[in-house]
């Protein structure tokens, strides 16, 4: 069990990434790394989201009627990121401001989706539980890897920090205004599975495979 | 000319598989190569002869280029000392004033020699800069990849300092063709397999990057605080009244107007466009297509008019010769690797990407200048549009033979 557990977890993060190997969600990848604090909100809702989502599909997997079971997953979806806005409303109002629709539009993302559907709907509860786990973690190593870029080359600061001294404060660094753009994160999720792939070869996808 | 070649051959074994120097192969190959025309003969059995091989298809395009690179170092030298007449300083700060001062050429805008090297002391640090940081990335790809360095990288090391305005810092030089470099043509396998121009890609990354040393009024002119807008910038604002209020048609074709260093002289550009279409290198398609519809767009608008936009009353000539309209439609939109392949694809290309840039140049309030962007879009859509030319011709031949 703990190997399988350790394989269920784990296993999303590197070998089978949803944003680099399966290339899901890179949505949100693009539109809410300009900044760590914005980015580690948005990781940590994606992965309270997938996980419970995933306890709450498996938990009624054998009533799910397979004709309705995507408007029953969107259903219990929608639910829980409504729950996590409200959350973040009432505990971070000033980070759910600047995250605005995004959070909501957690109910679009494909990773949940593609878990509840493709995991929860045939696995126990506490598997689908660590499945959603190690998929939010998958995600979010992308994302922070994303955002610490971004933040670090775009505005010279690590997580509101000021690292560079900016030219504009009398610093050397001059800001990359591209790191300020969204189609920045493109090039830098594209280099993340250059680099994936240069270190797990087996990842590499071969001319004529689809 | 013997002992050089006798060396070459002297040290080719140590770049053998299995030898010391094995990995360092690329850089020997581009080095003979490049010295001596290789005595390799084709060992299959079917094969095309033909003089024109990679090396002096990029050859000719670095000659073609060969008027808009003086042209550029008269004009960066003769709008920098136009500048210090009008703000009445003797000479620029600077180790290129000390330089300038020591040779005793002066900075008189009337001498041809002055403007000449004033603006070579420009040209040629971004120029070497751009070989030197490009050429490193291309070679570690090559030796790490284990493919050949070629010509390619020759024009795209001529191409990329002529678009760039002079007063450009060296550093950004670096940063810019290396990301164009990786990501516009290495990322996808090399020359040959590139779909984005790696010139323009390297452009565009500095254009977005960083925006205040590529654009705006203060970089044209390479003089500390002298504010010089392109022609492009004042005819948004004054119109066609504005733009001959400060030059007249003729200055915009032979070039000597504020802009980036390699694209003002529609001239030069014109030269260079007799020598690629009459050696048959640049695709006359896309030059005339793209010329095509840059003047249907433009006289289309010009025939509407506008009370609000100033840019809607510059007619299609002058469109022509301001902006790198000119440069982009001979050097840039023809590259043989990015462009459409395909003869009918061809004219849509063309025409898409001369329209295009009418139409952000036009419309589009946010940017004065669209040919690097339209001509990127062009790029993105050529693999399409092949594709349907190809599938059409297809069509039309399975039509025929069912008949």
């Amino acid at each position: 069990m703990s190997e399988k557990t350790k394989e269920i977890v784990l296993g999303p993060v590197f070998v089978n990434n949803p944003i680099a190997l399966q290339i899901l969600g890179i949505c949100s990848a693009l539109a809410v790394t300009s900044r760590m604090d914005k980015t580690l909100i948005m990781c940590l809702a994606v992965t309270a989201v997938t996980a419970l989502s995933n306890v709450c599909v498996s938990l009624i997997r054998n009533q799910i009627p397979s004709g309705i079971r995507i408007i029953v997953q969107m259903a219990i979806i929608a639910s829980l990121v409504i729950l996590v806005d409200q959350l973040l409303k009432a505990y971070a109002f000033a980070l759910s401001k600047s995250l605005s629709v995004f959070v909501g539009l957690i109910i679009t993302n494909c990773i949940v989706m593609g878990r509840a559907e493709g995991f929860a709907m045939k696995n126990p509860p506490l598997e689908s539980f660590l499945d959603g786990l190690g998929n939010g973690l998958g995600y979010s190593v992308v994302l922070i890897f994303v955002a610490l870029v971004r933040e670090l080359f775009g505005a010279g600061r690590f997580l509101g920090f000021q690292v560079f001294e900016l030219n504009t404060e009398g610093g050397w660094y001059l800001s990359n205004g591209l790191m300020f753009l969204p189609p920045s994160a493109f090039f830098i999720i594209g280099l993340f599975i250059w680099l994936l792939r240069t270190w797990k070869k087996d990842q590499v996808e071969h001319e004529g495979a689809s | 000319m013997k002992p050089l070649r006798n060396f070459l051959d002297r040290i080719h074994p140590y770049f053998m598989p299995g030898r010391k120097l094995e990995k360092l192969y690329p850089i020997y190959e581009m080095a003979d190569t490049f010295l001596y025309t290789p005595g390799d003969v084709t060992q299959g059995d079917c094969h095309v002869r033909d003089s024109l091989d990679l090396k002096r298809l990029m050859t000719t395009v670095a000659v073609a280029l060969g008027p808009c690179i003086l042209m550029a170092m008269y004009n960066t030298g003769l709008q920098a000392n136009r500048a210090l007449l009008a703000l009445g300083l003797s000479r620029p700060e600077g180790w290129r004033g000390d330089l300038l001062h020591t040779l005793g050429v002066g900075f008189d805008p009337a001498c041809c020699l002055a403007n000449f090297i004033h603006g070579a002391l420009y040209f040629v640090p971004i120029f070497l800069v751009t070989n030197i940081v490009g050429g490193l990335c291309e070679t570690v790809f090559s030796v790490v990849r284990k493919h050949e360095i070629n010509e390619g990288f020759l024009v795209t090391g001529l191409l990329f300092p002529l678009t760039l305005p002079a007063t450009i810092p060296l550093w950004q030089v670096g940063v810019g063709i290396a990301f164009g470099v990786v990501f516009g043509k290495e990322v996808f396998g090399g020359t040959g397999k590139n779909f984005l121009n790696p010139a323009l890609t390297a452009r565009a990354f500095l254009f977005f990057a960083y925006p205040g040393e590529i654009s705006g009024d203060g970089v044209w002119t390479a003089v500390d605080g002298f504010s010089g807008a392109t022609p492009l910038a004042i005819a948004a604002v004054d119109g066609l009244a504005g733009l001959s209020s400060h030059m007249n048609w003729l200055d915009a074709f032979v070039g000597t107007i504020p802009g980036s260093m390699g694209e003002t002289s529609a001239l030069a550009c014109l030269l260079g466009a007799v020598i690629l279409v009459s050696s048959g290198i640049g695709s006359w398609r896309i030059m005339f297509s793209m010329l095509a519809g840059s003047c249907f767009l433009s006289a289309l608008l010009f025939w509407i008019g506008s009370d609000s936009n100033p840019m809607f009353g510059i007619p299609p000539h002058w469109h022509l010769v301001l902006g790198g309209l000119a440069f982009g439609m001979v050097f840039m939109a023809t590259d043989p690797v990015s462009a459409a392949m395909t003869r009918t694809g061809q004219w849509f290309y063309g025409f898409l990407i001369g329209a295009m840039a009418i139409m952000v140049r036009t419309l589009n309030p946010a940017f004065p200048e669209g040919v690097m962007l339209s001509i990127l879009f062009g790029n993105m859509f050529a693999p399409l549009i092949d594709y349907y030319v190809i599938q059409a011709t297809i069509r039309r031949r399975q039509a025929r033979c069912q008949h």
